[in-house]
């Protein structure tokens, strides 16, 4: 519509509606960003289970993004009763109170039990083999003191925009925690 | 299965002797004779705050030098070594996780979730793009974007998009964009981030249906150039509007055009535009006048009645939510009891709703009404996408080179060599002999 600008004209129409439509953008995204910048808080943020809403429904296993899971179960060893009968290392009715494959609980035999003094034993959780899959974490809880609780591993976990589990978990425990406290560890039973 | 209630009522029995000893753990722990001191739980650190400044940094860095190699240097090879770089950084280093493409929707879930504070980070990789777009075209695209530059990777013989496919691929984009926005408005989840199709390839581990996704992207990439930027990204939707206005832009000539269409065929994107013809019948330009009288009427209409079909899917639309999807397993589950697994994710999720049905309820209803309104947002959002781009089409464009399309072009570079004129000026070609440029 418009024809080439003469050599002395400085702008064209469309060059204004263009300086218009950028200095609109400037200021909108000016606006924009200086609202939200007051609210953040400048800290970033990493996804945290809390184990008080864990369900042990084992989708951590299963849904994250990672080939190995980011979460991993942990121990609260002030938590811990150190019990000869660990329902969180024992499946149920175990032949007897040994290490042996058939009576553990866990998958891929990643708790390491070790005798501390009768009649207490230490359970430990080898990182390199928990797939996170919560079936200790249900046995404790449900019969024992609850020491064992599932937590995202930060040192592998990618911090998806949007956690992958989260979004199937049915207790909505994935929440953001600030990146300086990033575990929400288990202090008293309950 | 009996063997394993036995054992829980054994247990059971058990449980209730512990909880008579002690009220607050049900096996209190040992007071240890032996001097065995209590291991502490390990906390490995999460990515120091530091090196995500440091991430923002080089972010900020490489679209400086992005936008310096476009239009202070004229080179391509420069911007293909800085994609691979940020290939290589934001890609398989960051695996992708920390990308403008997806950060709308942390801008849009702030704006609607009080409780979450948008990172200072999030909105600099939101804002920055878009705001260098404004002045220098899309030059995030073509330099700092790992996904883009996967893709010009893989593109080997680049066909040519007819352009009714071209143009109604086109609005795929902005309806995206704006499906992502609601999900993120109403706290439902992240879309853009869900559907990504090559942040698995960064990862090196994925689910099957992404993988195909994205496999399926990339085989189409060797054959259509840059498939996801341009039918689906929807943040490269906001940087084309935002490139529209920009200040300066990609020329093909450092001069004069001599018309020559050489460059035509060095785009593999379909951003390089004909000059249109200059004499132009009146009577053509009255019609065409006339069409973009009645588009531009229409455009209200097309909103409304956007708005309206919008509306009408919220029910189904809200049903994405994990929220709402529970309240109505739940209030289904009244009427007709299904059973579900011991300790399966359903079941324990109905067992959550059961224990506090108003909670869920209300929640839900709350969502509801937020998804109505969203809904008819993104219907009407629809409509208009769609009207503004019919009344494009219709617009005469006012150019009297080749030129690449200002919102198409990703600022690739490519184009510069293949122009006779820029052979000459960097003296790969000798200047023209008794033909003087036009």
């Amino acid at each position: 519509m418009d024809a080439k600008p003469p050599e002395d004209s400085a702008v064209t129409r469309r060059q204004f509606l263009r300086n218009g439509a950028r200095l609109l953008a400037m200021t909108g995204l000016g606006v924009a960003a200086g609202g939200l910048a007051t609210r953040s808080t400048g800290a970033a943020t990493v996804w945290q289970i809390d184990p008080a809403k864990c369900l042990r429904c084992g989708n951590c296993a299963t849904k994250c993004v990672l080939e190995q899971s980011a979460v991993k179960c942990v121990h609260a060893y002030a938590v811990c009763g150190y019990c000869q009968l660990c329902t969180g290392f024992f499946a149920p009715e175990p032949n007897a109170l040994t290490t042996a494959a058939e009576n553990q609980l866990c998958p891929t035999g990643a708790i390491k039990r070790t005798y501390v003094e009768d009649p207490y034993y230490q359970y430990s959780i080898d990182e390199q083999l928990c797939i996170g899959c919560a079936k200790c974490v249900e046995g404790c809880n449900r019969f024992g003191n609850g020491s064992l609780f599932l937590q995202i591993r930060h040192d592998r976990c990618l911090n998806c925009n949007e956690c992958a589990i989260s979004r199937t978990c049915p207790g909505d425990a994935f929440r953001r925690v600030p990146v300086d406290h990033p575990y929400l560890l288990k202090t008293t039973s309950r | 299965m009996l063997r394993r209630l036995k054992f829980i009522g054994a247990l059971g029995v058990m449980l209730l002797m512990a909880l008579l000893v002690s009220a607050e753990q049900r096996f209190p722990p040992p007071d240890f004779e032996n001097g065995y001191s209590l291991p502490s739980t390990s906390t490995p650190a999460a990515r120091q705050l530091w090196l995500q400044y440091g991430d923002t940094a080089v972010f900020l860095a490489a679209l400086g030098t992005a936008v310096w190699l476009i239009y202070k240097k004229r080179s391509r090879r420069g911007v293909f070594w800085l994609s691979l770089f940020s290939l290589a950084y934001f890609g398989f280093y960051r695996k992708g996780c920390i990308c403008p493409i997806g950060s709308p929707q942390n801008i849009v879930y702030g704006l609607f979730n009080p409780g979450y504070a948008v990172p200072l980070t999030v909105l600099i990789f939101c804002f920055a793009p878009i705001v260098v777009a404004l002045f220098g075209g899309r030059a995030f695209c073509a330099g700092v974007c790992p996904q883009g530059a996967l893709q010009d990777l893989v593109l080997i013989k680049p066909i040519v998009v007819p352009p009714w496919l071209e143009h109604a691929l086109g609005v795929v984009p902005y309806i995206f964009l704006g499906a992502g926005l609601i999900c993120a408005g109403t706290g439902t989840g992240f879309l853009i981030c869900r559907y990504d199709p090559f942040v698995p390839f960064f990862r090196l581990s994925g689910g099957t249906f992404i993988l195909t996704f994205g496999a399926a992207f990339l085989l189409m990439g060797m054959f259509v150039g840059r498939p996801y930027c341009r039918f689906l990204c929807p943040y490269g939707g906001l940087l084309r509007v935002a490139s529209l206005a920009s200040k300066w832009r990609v020329r093909v000539t450092p001069d004069t055009c001599t018309q020559c269409r050489l460059c035509e065929q060095s785009c593999p994107f379909g951003a390089m535009r004909e000059p249109p013809s200059p004499e132009t019948n009146p009577k053509w330009l009255r019609a065409e006048r006339k069409r973009l009288g009645w588009l531009l009427a229409l455009l209200p209409v097309l909103i409304l009645a956007g708005a309206w079909g919008g509306s009408k899917f919220s029910p189904t639309a809200a049903q994405l939510n994990p929220t709402v999807a529970l309240a109505e397993r739940y209030a289904r589950q009244q009427i007709h009891p299904v059973e579900y697994g011991l300790m399966t994710p359903e079941a324990l999720s109905l067992q959550r709703a059961a224990d506090n049905p108003a909670a869920i309820l209300t929640q839900a209803a709350d969502l509801r009404r937020r998804f109505a309104l969203a809904c008819a947002l993104f219907g009407g959002w629809v409509g208009l996408v769609i009207g503004v781009k019919l009344a494009a089409l219709s617009v005469r464009p006012s150019r009297t080179d080749f030129e690449p399309d200002r919102g198409a072009c990703f600022a690739c570079a490519r184009c510069f060599t293949a122009c006779p004129n820029e052979r000459v000026r960097l003296g790969l070609a000798p200047a023209a002999q008794g033909a003087e440029p036009l």
